[in-house]
């Protein structure tokens, strides 16, 4: 973290190379000034090409290379329904599905999925036609400011799925026999999915709801 | 972050010579600590070669009776893969007690091995700290210490190791499969894997210069009865303040190893031997020498009743 007098210094710095590449563009030739006058202001960007799939449609991006999953999603494709908490992988809500499994979008770079198979909270449902989870947290108010939704949303439907596959968790009591879907399994798998409105009752009541077993 | 060139790895001989070549370079996988260090510049590559791409994703029976486990296998995979679950239980419970579905989906066998410290001083880059920064000092030592080492600590480093799987991996006498920049291989076993801080903290394991991780292998199962048990503050997703791993056989002896309280995974064969006259006799043998701090004495007897609860449960 910076002092706050390392940061008087960085902002004055930025302005005076602002102002040199203003001025250096009245009468030279402006991409040359202005690339010259980042490069002095920071290490440049390498900029990178990837091809993926994102709710079944091909996008091709050319991207620098630091650009995470979640700031490609949300800043270069405009799919902000995936939202940014933490960056950091602690709060969850940056959850999408990748060749089918949850992951933390922010802790991966757009990079490294070339040929993947992206699911956001838009490929998930549309407000005229909600995915049963989606309707689920409605009916049991499993949010109050929304802000993890997508991310808890798409973390649910990928733990019924790991739940279907067999995948054992910290609170299977036997790793061999076959798993129930009980509240303390749904509470257990999604313990990677933060709710700073503290909804998480309703949301395993509504993830109970669409494996289909009472609470 | 601070900006990086970026390819992708073509064989595993070539990433390593190219990691080798180039000082600003590292691997990445999984990338989930990777990512979170470049964020907050405490790891700062210039060049990341992803290694996502090679075939190291498979389990496979070795020839004798074991397991190789490729080195990119995720974590949710090697936790649920049925022949890990029958005969090396602990392995599974280990995992599945560390991180989040998210990461663990994510996470690789070797970038579990190879994570870095969560000592807040680490992380704090406003802190002197001779992991991030050699020769700079520890802020840790006559700070808030509860979370840190009791034990096998330096006058440098008191950092604690993070993982769940290598307390498993230690108890099960894995051993490290790698490549280095000339082509040759070697098997590491886990004893020696992981360093003891010394005056080099930031020195962490004993790959060389480019040495890529390719499997790490299990031999033959020992049967007993396996059990991973963890105490933290929340009931999941949190790092463990003491962590017990145990294979206990019928007769009473078997293996333990413990987190949460050294810069590696803490096993000591000569104290199993205790083992069937109990946890006091055990833990007493085991944390011998222990240098704990006013915050963090409590660890040692988190260990012995830790220890005690998981023989409790070996006896059914």
């Amino acid at each position: 973290m910076q002092k706050p007098g390392d940061l008087e210094i960085s902002r004055r710095d930025l302005l005076i190379v602002a102002g040199a590449s203003v001025a250096a563009t009245a009468v030279a030739s402006p991409a040359g000034a202005q690339s010259k006058a980042i490069a002095r202001a920071s290490s440049p960007p390498v900029v990178s090409k990837v091809s993926l799939s994102v709710n079944g449609a091909t996008r091709d991006l050319e991207l620098d290379t630091r650009t995470t999953l979640l700031d490609a999603l949300r800043e270069h494709m405009h799919l902000t329904g995936t939202k940014k908490g933490c960056d950091h992988g602690q709060c969850g809500a940056c959850t999408v599905m990748v060749d089918g499994q949850r992951i933390n979008s922010c802790l991966t770079l757009a990079v490294m999925h070339e040929g993947s198979s992206v699911t956001t909270i838009e490929g998930l449902g549309t407000p005229d036609n909600l995915h049963p989870m989606q309707a689920a947290f409605v009916k049991h108010d499993g949010y109050q400011c929304g802000y993890c939704t997508p991310g808890q949303i798409c973390s649910a439907v990928a733990v019924l799925g790991e739940i279907k596959s067999g995948i054992p968790s910290h609170v299977s009591a036997d790793l061999t026999a076959p798993l129930d879907v009980t509240a303390a399994e749904i509470r257990e798998r999604m313990s990677g999915n933060i709710c700073r409105c503290g909804a998480y009752s309703n949301i395993v009541e509504a993830i109970t709801e669409v494996a289909g077993s009472p609470a | 972050m601070k900006s990086f060139t970026y390819e992708r790895a073509t064989s595993p001989v070539a990433a390593a010579a190219a990691v080798s070549r180039n000082e600003g370079a590292k691997f990445i996988a999984g990338g989930t600590n990777l990512l979170d260090l470049m964020k907050l510049e405490i790891e700062i590559p210039t060049h990341l070669i992803d290694v996502n791409g090679l075939a190291f994703d498979k389990i496979e029976p070795t020839s004798d009776g074991g397991l190789r486990i490729g080195a990119l296998v995720r974590n949710t995979a090697l936790a649920a893969d049925e022949r890990v679950r029958r005969d090396y239980g602990l392995l599974s419970r280990a995992l599945l007690a560390g991180a989040s579905g998210q990461l663990r989906n994510k996470a690789t066998t070797a970038g579990n091995l190879l994570q870095r410290t969560r000592c807040p001083y680490f992380y704090d880059t406003n802190q002197p700290c001779n992991k991030r920064q050699p020769g700079s000092g520890c802020a840790a030592i006559g700070g808030v210490t509860r979370s840190h080492a009791v034990i096998g600590s330096s006058e440098a480093c008191i950092a604690t190791h993070p993982s769940d799987m290598a307390i498993a991996m230690r108890a099960l006498d894995a051993s490290v499969e790698t490549v280095q920049p000339d082509g040759k291989t070697r098997k590491i076993p886990m004893a020696d894997f992981h360093r003891l801080p010394g005056n080099t903290p930031h020195i962490e394991t004993a790959l060389a210069s480019g040495e890529l991780i390719t499997a790490v292998t299990l031999p033959k199962p020992v049967g007993g009865t396996h059990i991973y048990r963890k105490v933290r503050d929340r009931a999941s997703y949190a790092f463990a303040l003491v962590s017990v791993g145990a294979i206990v056989q019928r007769d009473g002896t078997g293996r333990v190893a413990v987190g949460g309280v050294a810069h590696k995974p803490w096993r000591v064969e000569a104290a199993e031997a205790e083992l069937p006259r109990g946890a006091k006799a055990t833990a007493t043998r085991l944390l011998a020498g222990a240098q704990p701090t006013h915050d963090n004495q409590f660890k040692l007897a988190l260990v012995e009743r830790t220890l005690a609860a998981v023989l409790a449960e070996a006896k059914g």
